[in-house]
């Protein structure tokens, strides 16, 4: 049964275990702004440039701060924001020095290969310019931050050892991809559902665009050949058990990690936590979501955005308090 | 054997066939790579021919290398300035400080001897103080030493043993003869920088080392944790042992790493542990778990706010208490800095015939203790030669550089050392050795000086390698990093 000779306990200090926590969950919301920035730069097509942009400070609760920096949401000053701006905690500047402390506090418990790599994505984050965010170099700036966070994702996959630190680096990279869904969702969602009165139909595109952020438009096509169905796309997004960015399977990953330090590791205290997970996953069902879909979906993603932080609390709170 | 005009011509001799180090000249300094008057050995003959079939061209490519590597890596001191933190590396330059067998087993026994009559010495100042009454040591310079430590009278500590690493800084003088400059019994760093310049040059370097029979610096850790593991209370079978640092914002936080990284231990901060039924223990994801050895590297007084410094946030409040009732151990012991202090530096050679009854293996740069008689006469006649220092707590205040000061201050000194003479000592000023070195015009000599690391428990072990470190900017004799100055990988072959 014990993956792991038990020759002696080898503990792990509470803090490294909130500090794992913190490195995963800054390196996805890397890839996951950078994401949004490319797709936005990319499908904002409109006439009205100015309100596509505005949409990527609206989904990461942004706007407050990001008009009193700027008076309009252009691809200069959103990518001003969020790629340059040290002093905006939400710019990759901002993820990538706290993504780079964490690995330092962690520096002796995670592989080298994994800090070599951190420390010089840190130094290439460290030294973007304007240049960067021009319109001639954006989609290559957001895609070289996708891959500078995916081959993270990729060497700690190959290297990081298995024990509980693992464990707490996955829990937090699936509560950040449970929580970046849903507010993705969230923010997109009730403005691209047609609204009878108006009767304008389905905005192809605007659906595209919400998939291709949540990196999931190849997999709904093939899943939804015949279109868009605003009650599908929730389904998907939220209650999909395939789809690697759904709330339901990040959920589900959670619940497995969590067990596991319960079981191999003996850690206790975690029912508080269990039974919050258990409850959220029970409402991340076809059936459950379908209907809320047809409704009003906002109460119910603002329950499962409060829900996953107070699970990050919870578990923080059990272990690293 | 110094160098005279004899061996100057058997220098150029050797430097003819070596292109890459074409323009050498090591001048009246002893070259640890030529070694004029010294044996030769096989090992060091193929590694000069090998780099000197190396263009200079390749030599810059590597360096260069390195230096991105070093910086990848993150095998760097950060300094912080007002609002900007940058991460330095420490220059690493990539020709090899060499060390022949007969000249290690010299530096590995004397060390392995200073180590043994620094924990005795220790040991006596705490306890009954024979040293003291004998009269080999002034009492008031060790009792009333900054390093002195009230807490530790009458305190035994496993095997005797106080200082559990020490980082002997060693010089070479121009006749070739090793010295040493001073006992770091406290919290020595750069261990790290040891191996991890081996590992640079061999990432580097690996077809130059190719066949040479160079000494692993892999063991450290493993050593390291043995002899945590010794010191431990005996009441436990598989002791936990921790390193204990001041965090990620302290200069030297990537050694601390290598170290639990090389030990496989935790690397803990003050606010980690706790001191909980007379116990110590660190907070984990399970609870409290306990703690039995602690590689500390934080200074004596943040340790404990309880026993010291109150103010202190890095260290653990009831530390030193629980130590004390042997609950858990501490390395290096509390107190240790008592004697590697310039002053007691003066009587290290005393010290050493005092409890082991033997020459020291290593000498002392020539120290003269301006109290005694002899001493404060030759220092009056040859004033202008000497550096001369006070050995009062406030060191480095009122230090005259002989050859550097005018008729004026030389005669003002004579003065004040008359005045008070055993508040000084005198030395002559050093020609520390050179050893060939990449700088912008080429293969150049610089000054270098060894620190070797000795690890002791129950035995002492010394790592066979040291930090080399080398002073890059021509004629300083200043090998601190923080003076520009850099290291190199120390080969001591088998």
């Amino acid at each position: 049964m014990n993956a792991i000779p038990k020759r002696h306990v080898v503990h792990l200090i509470a803090r490294h275990a909130e500090s794992t926590l913190w490195l995963a969950r800054y390196v996805e919301r890397i890839e996951n702004l950078a994401r949004i920035l490319d797709v936005t730069n990319t499908f904002a097509r409109d006439a009205d440039d100015t309100r596509n942009w505005l949409s990527v400070p609206r989904i990461n609760g942004d706007l407050e701060e990001f008009n009193k920096r700027h008076e309009v949401a252009t691809q200069r000053s959103v990518g001003s924001f969020y790629l340059l701006d040290t002093t905006n905690t939400t710019s990759v500047q901002s993820f990538i020095i706290a993504a780079r402390e964490n690995a330092r506090m962690l520096r002796a418990l995670i592989s080298t290969e994994m800090w070599l790599q951190l420390n010089v994505f840190y130094g290439w984050i460290r030294a973007l310019d304007a240049e960067h965010t021009s319109p001639e170099h954006f989609t290559a700036t957001c895609n070289m931050l996708k891959d500078g966070a995916q081959l993270h994702t990729g060497i700690t996959e190959g290297t990081f050892y298995r024990d509980q630190a693992w464990h707490f680096y996955m829990i937090g990279r699936y509560l950040e991809r449970a929580d970046q869904t849903t507010r993705l969702l969230d923010t997109r969602f009730h403005s691209l559902v047609p609204q009878p009165e108006v009767g304008d139909g389905i905005d192809a595109g605007q659906w595209n665009a919400l998939l291709r952020a949540a990196a999931g438009y190849h997999a709904y096509r093939r899943e939804h050949p015949d279109g868009y169905n605003p009650q599908e796309v929730a389904c998907f997004l939220l209650a999909n058990r395939a789809f690697p960015r759904s709330v339901g399977l990040n959920l589900g990953r959670i619940e497995r990690h969590l067990s596991q330090l319960r079981t191999t590791y003996g850690l206790r205290g975690m029912s508080g936590a269990l039974e919050r997970l258990d409850q959220l996953t029970g409402t991340m069902t076809y059936q459950n979501v379908t209907e809320l879909a047809s409704r009003d979906l906002s109460p119910f993603l603002d329950y499962v955005q409060r829900e996953i932080g107070a699970l990050h609390q919870d578990i923080v709170e059990t272990f690293a308090g | 054997m110094p160098v005279g005009a004899a061996s100057q011509s058997q220098i150029q001799s050797l430097l003819q066939p070596h292109g890459t180090m074409q323009g050498y000249d090591p001048g009246a300094y002893f070259c640890e790579m030529l070694r004029p008057g010294q044996p030769t050995h096989p090992t060091l003959t193929l590694l000069m021919s090998r780099l000197a079939a190396l263009p200079i061209a390749s030599l810059r490519q590597r360096a260069a290398d390195a230096e991105t590597d070093l910086l990848e890596r993150g095998i760097t001191f950060t300094v912080y300035s007002d609002a900007t933190a940058i991460d330095r590396i420490l220059p690493f330059d990539l020709i090899p400080r060499v060390i022949t067998p007969a000249e290690w087993r010299q530096i590995e026994t004397g060390v392995t001897q200073r180590v043994r009559a620094l924990n005795m010495f220790l040991q006596d100042v705490y306890h009954e103080r024979k040293i003291l009454k004998d009269k080999i040591v002034p009492a008031e310079l060790v009792l009333k030493n900054a390093g002195y430590c009230e807490a530790m009278v009458g305190f035994k500590v496993p095997f005797d043993t106080y200082v559990h690493v020490c980082g002997t800084d060693i010089v070479r003088d121009e006749t070739g003869e090793f010295r040493v400059l001073e006992d770091n019994a406290r919290t020595p760093s750069g261990v790290a920088y040891v191996v991890e310049n081996r590992h640079m040059s061999l990432r580097v370097m690996s077809d130059l080392m190719t066949g040479l029979r160079v000494r692993s610096v892999d063991e450290y850790g493993l050593r390291l944790h043995n002899a945590m593991a010794e010191i431990a209370p005996t009441t436990v079978s598989d002791p936990q042992v921790v390193v204990l640092s001041p965090g990620i914002f302290n200069s030297a936080y990537f050694e601390h790493v290598f170290l639990a990284r090389e030990m496989g231990v935790p690397l803990v901060e003050g606010r980690d542990l706790t001191v909980e039924g007379g116990k110590v223990w660190m907070r984990t994801t399970a609870g409290l778990a306990a703690v039995h050895t602690i590689y500390r590297r934080i200074s004596d007084d943040f340790l404990d706010p309880d026993a010291f410094n109150p103010e202190s946030t890095l260290g653990v409040a009831g530390l030193i208490e629980a130590w004390r009732k042997g609950a858990v151990a501490i390395a290096n012991a509390v107190g240790t800095g008592v004697a590697d202090d310039k002053a007691i530096y003066a009587y290290m050679p005393r010290i050493i015939r005092y409890y082991l009854s033997e020459e020291p293996i290593l000498k002392n740069v020539d120290t003269r203790i301006c109290g005694e008689a002899d001493a404060l006469a030759y220092t009056l006649d040859h004033l202008a030669e000497l550096v001369v220092k006070p050995v009062a707590e406030s060191g480095g205040y009122g230090l005259l550089i002989g050859p550097h000061a005018s008729k004026q201050e030389l005669e003002n000194f004579r003065v004040l050392l008359k005045a008070d003479p055993s508040n000084y000592i005198s030395q002559p000023t050093l020609k520390l050795s050179v050893s060939p070195t990449l700088c912008d015009e080429g293969v150049r000599p610089r000054h270098v000086d060894l620190r070797p690391f000795a690890v002791t428990g129950k035995d002492t072990w010394v790592l066979p390698g040291g930090l080399t470190r080398v002073a890059l900017k021509a004629g300083t004799l200043v090998v601190n990093s923080s003076q520009g100055g850099g290291s190199k990988d120390t080969w001591v072959l088998a």
